[in-house]
């Protein structure tokens, strides 16, 4: 800076503001960070932190006929836990996510360590093969699973065909099976991503240690590298469990009345029997659900953990 | 090496690998081959081929005007997005702020929580502000899944990018804004590039959030939803999947493609 | 050293990282057209104070001044100082010439007079006719010459160094250095450079300021800091010294005598700033090099204690002895060119010899740092 603009600067408030703003910002760098990301906070609150706040507050709300009487109260909270229909719904929505997230992380840790370890040259095709159908339309990939598994499907029309059976296996569609199915194709791809991410990230070299030491194949995946990728499993589990516990498509596509899940009630709550208040606190109690089983997997993970040590 | 070497005796992990691809590409094939198929059922035998369900499609108005709305929505949602992930991302692998963490942590929230939670939420507060549903009110639900998408894209992009290029720059004379056009954005573009055609596709292709925060006008999942109760038009939304399909795979293998290549910073080798 | 003493000048400088003092009351004049180095282990500051006269970091307190202009706040596109980066920092997606050229589209150039400047900037680094290869196709010294010529085509009034030499392998290194020493003088602009390697700094600056925890501990020329260190920790970080604990008894001409324990009464060179008062302890340095074998007690006038070896090792064009004097925590350790004595060898473990060398050789040191 010249002294010209030094007294120019001294002379012009605004200026002078302007230099200590400058300059703020270069003793400071981090408040260049808070700038950048305040769009992306902005969006994040308004949109996501605002609205569940004005979900949990609708969840205290009662519907009268057409009217909202804004008392706070928890008669939706009691009403849900009076009704074991609801209670048992939530339970099985548990149930079957967890039985999705086994079955995808089980499916997807045997491939992240083939791409992990045994890939060498074609990583990138093979890692841009897992997640393209994790990009594709999801609604799409759900639907397919109708197509196959429906009465008048692809399984069933070819075994008539075939002539393996008279009448179409009414048992395919319709169930909680298929929805665990149709789950675990619909996320599988995103669960290979962590667990590979994780996998990748070991030092190669403390396996060769193991070796040096005596361990053999078995020995040395259960003693190294199993313990070093719990944290992409945890994560895989964790992408998997969280959203499909919630999830609508699935079982109003292949659930039938069986095989219904929380988020249909959700969506009935809000479209059919038009009680807002109550599909909230329902919401509500299934992100707890939720949490605490997210909670109680990542405890007994870190648990493990520790005893095998 | 002995190591590696025997890591690559042929065993049955290829084959498993194989095997897993296969279950994730087949189902969603059986799309584009029954869109082919000349009967409105959706059964073996394969009756004979036709294309006369992909001209249905593209006579149908209500159809095109879906595809015009989805489009409109998604090109809207992955520049914004884009643009705020990469503010953000830049936030992230740049400086070092306190509360990085928490607000990472609330980036990957919109990626988790349950879209019918968020959809229902967004619902209440829509209804609350008296903003009435329209494609707007998609939009802004699909940016609020977008943005973190981008962001962690720009942030894979940005991590390897080193400070001291940006350091150069400035040190050679040029302000925050030209290092920026100069040095920044040729090493970002890639990141950039893909993150538009996640983002794009992320959006149009989203069901969830559009079914609880739709006005009049339906985007394609909308569209395609409405129909799958009517056999009768079926084939016309396999056909209609089937041409989603190819256009994500062709467009999401690209912008995998151009973000996991493209210029990587250099190391410094000795 | 030609004129200005104070071309840059550093005031009472501090930065703190959180709880860390990267740099604490740095205070530091530079004169123009000095080649002057920042020395020290890592973690000193040394980097720090480097980026603070870039405008990379702005210091919690003090000021930067260049050429007679308060510089502590300008950021770094408004200084007359450019920098060669650690690793280079070579934009990849540009070309070698776009790359030197980078610094000039401000400058109001016309493209003719761009070019040519490019021209002789390559000239000056001797990259004639590699000015259209790309960033990543030339090798690790190709790119310290493509940095080097990116920062002086911008005619810097100061150009910093951080660690210029430490990418490269070693052969290069010791290349590199009488390169750059002949660059600063053709060029003649202020080099400030960072490193780690007293070998580097000796042989490169003008003068060495030597960095511990954030301050400075002295500045010299590289001749004087060898041969006439302030205190321990220097002496210590450049080349090596024998420390012995001594105490001050009185002064003698030319000459302090100590006591100095199971070595016995010697004569030590009498510091610059006079002889300290009688009854203080000192620490006595020797180097290994001035420490002198005998097979007999050497004449008047030099320090002499009978030693027994201990340890020795062949280094080629020297060797190093170490030798046991009765009642010394460790063993002295001397180093003799492999020239005309006969070599010791591990076998010759346990004979005793005497050890001489010359009151000057010893340098008194304070005994607290």
């Amino acid at each position: 800076m010249t002294s010209a603009a030094q007294s120019a600067a001294r002379a012009n408030p605004i200026l002078r503001l302007g230099k200590s703003v400058q300059g703020a910002l270069f003793r400071y760098a981090g408040l260049r960070g808070y700038i950048l990301f305040s769009p992306t906070l902005l969006v994040l609150v308004g949109a996501m932190c605002i609205p569940v706040g004005m979900l949990v507050i609708y969840s205290f709300w009662t519907q009268k006929y057409i009217e909202i009487d804004t008392t706070l109260t928890l008669a939706n909270y009691l009403q849900i836990f009076n009704k074991t229909s609801y209670m048992l719904l939530i339970g099985k929505s548990i149930l079957i996510s967890t039985a999705v997230t086994t079955a995808t992380v089980v499916l997807a840790y045997p491939i992240a360590y083939f791409i992990a370890f045994r890939v060498h040259q074609h990583k990138i095709v093979w890692l841009i093969l897992i997640t393209v159908p994790f990009w594709t339309s999801y609604l799409l990939r759900v639907f397919s699973w109708k197509v196959i598994l429906g009465y008048n499907g692809v399984i069933n029309s070819a075994l008539k065909w075939l002539g393996i059976v008279d009448q179409p296996l009414a048992f395919l569609l319709h169930n909680p099976t298929a929805v665990i199915i149709t789950l675990a194709h619909a996320w599988a791809p995103i669960a290979i991503l962590p667990i590979f991410v994780s996998l990748e990230k070991i030092d190669r070299s403390l396996l060769e240690a193991a070796t040096d030491l005596g361990d053999g194949p078995v020995a040395r995946f259960l003693r190294v590298t199993l313990p070093l990728s719990i944290p992409g499993v945890v994560a895989a589990s964790m992408l998997v469990f969280i959203p499909t516990v919630g999830d609508y498509i699935t079982p109003q596509l292949v659930g039938g009345p069986d095989g219904l899940m929380v988020g249909n009630l959700m969506h009935a709550m809000f479209f059919k029997a038009n009680n807002w208040p109550l599909g909230s606190a329902l919401a509500i109690l299934s992100a707890a659900a939720i949490t605490v089983t997210s909670l109680a997997i990542w405890f007994l993970t870190k648990h493990a953990r520790e005893r095998a040590k | 090496m002995n190591l590696l070497a025997n890591l690559r005796r042929p065993d049955g992990l290829l084959g498993y690998s194989i095997l897993y691809l296969i279950f994730l590409y087949v189902p969603v094939l059986f799309l584009p081959l029954f869109s082919f198929n000349d009967s409105i059922y959706i059964t073996f035998p394969l009756s004979g081929f036709t294309t006369q369900w992909y001209e249905k499609m593209i006579e149908s108005e209500v159809l095109l005007n879906a595809l015009g709305n989805s489009v409109k929505v998604a090109a809207c949602v992955s520049v914004i997005s884009t643009i705020l992930g990469t503010l953000a991302a830049r936030a992230f692998t740049r400086y070092r702020f306190a509360g990085r963490k928490p607000m990472l942590g609330l980036l990957v929230l919109p990626l988790v929580v349950p879209g019918i939670i968020l959809g229902i939420a967004l619902l209440i507060m829509m209804n609350w502000a008296g903003i009435e549903l329209s494609l707007v009110t998609i939009g802004a639900a699909h940016v609020l899944i977008a943005t973190p998408f981008a962001t962690f894209v720009m942030i894979s992009r940005l991590e390897g990018f080193d400070a001291n290029l940006e350091e150069a720059s400035r040190d050679l004379g040029e302000s925050g804004w030209t290092t920026f056009w100069r040095v920044t954005f040729p090493l970002a573009y890639p990141g950039i590039v893909a993150s538009l055609l996640l983002t794009f596709t992320e959006s149009f292709d989203e069901f969830i959030l559009a079914f609880f925060l739709a006005g009049n006008e339906a985007t394609l999942p909308l569209y395609i939803w409405s129909q799958l109760r009517f056999p009768k038009t079926l084939p016309v939304v396999l056909a209609l999947g089937a041409c989603i399909l190819l256009a994500s795979f062709i467009v999401i293998t690209f912008a995998e493609w151009v973000r996991r290549r493209g210029v990587k910073p250099v190391e410094s080798d000795s | 050293m030609s004129n200005k003493p104070d071309f840059v000048s550093i005031g009472d400088v501090s930065k703190h990282f959180g709880s860390v003092r990267a740099v604490d009351g740095v205070s530091l004049d530079i004169a123009q057209g000095e080649f002057f180095a920042l020395l020290g282990p890592s973690g000193c500051g040394k980097t720090t104070l480097l980026r603070i006269l870039g405008g990379f970091e702005a210091p919690n307190s003090g000021n930067v001044h260049i050429d007679g202009a308060d510089m502590t706040l300008q950021p770094p596109n408004r200084r007359p100082v450019n920098m060669v980066f650690q690793n280079y920092a070579i934009f990849p997606h540009l070309n070698v010439r776009e790359n030197i050229g980078y610094g000039l589209r401000k400058e109001g150039l016309s493209k003719q007079q761009i070019a040519e400047r490019v021209d002789e900037a390559l000239a000056t680094v001797k990259l004639e006719g590699l000015g259209g290869r790309g960033a990543t196709e030339v090798s690790g010294g190709q790119r310290q010459r493509v940095a080097l010529a990116r920062a002086l085509v911008k005619h810097p009034k100061v150009l910093l160094l951080d660690e210029p030499l430490s990418a490269l392998d070693k052969n290069l290194r010791e290349q590199m250095r009488v390169e750059l020493r002949a660059l600063q003088q053709q060029v003649g602009i202020t080099f400030i450079f960072v490193t780690h390697d007293q070998e580097e700094a000796l042989s490169m600056a003008d003068r060495i300021a030597v960095m511990f925890d954030g301050k400075v501990r002295q500045v010299d020329t590289p001749e004087h800091l060898y041969e006439t260190p302030r205190s321990k920790d220097v002496a210590a970080f450049i080349g090596s010294m024998n420390f012995i604990d001594a105490t001050v008894e009185g002064a003698d001409g030319d000459a302090l005598i100590v006591d100095a324990g199971p070595v016995g009464r010697i004569r030590a060179g009498l510091p610059a700033d006079g002889a300290p008062a009688a009854g203080t302890t000192v620490i006595v340095g020797i180097r290994p090099e001035k420490l002198i074998l005998a097979d007999s007690p050497p004449g008047e006038g030099a320090n002499s204690i009978r030693a027994r070896l201990t340890a020795a090792s062949y280094l080629g064009e020297r060797s190093h002895y170490f030798l046991q004097v009765d009642g010394l925590a460790e063993p002295l350790s001397i180093a003799r060119q492999n020239t005309q004595a006969q070599l010791l060898h591990e076998a010759d473990a346990g004979s005793e010899l005497w050890l001489t060398w010359s009151p000057a050789s010893g340098i008194v040191l304070p005994a607290a740092g």
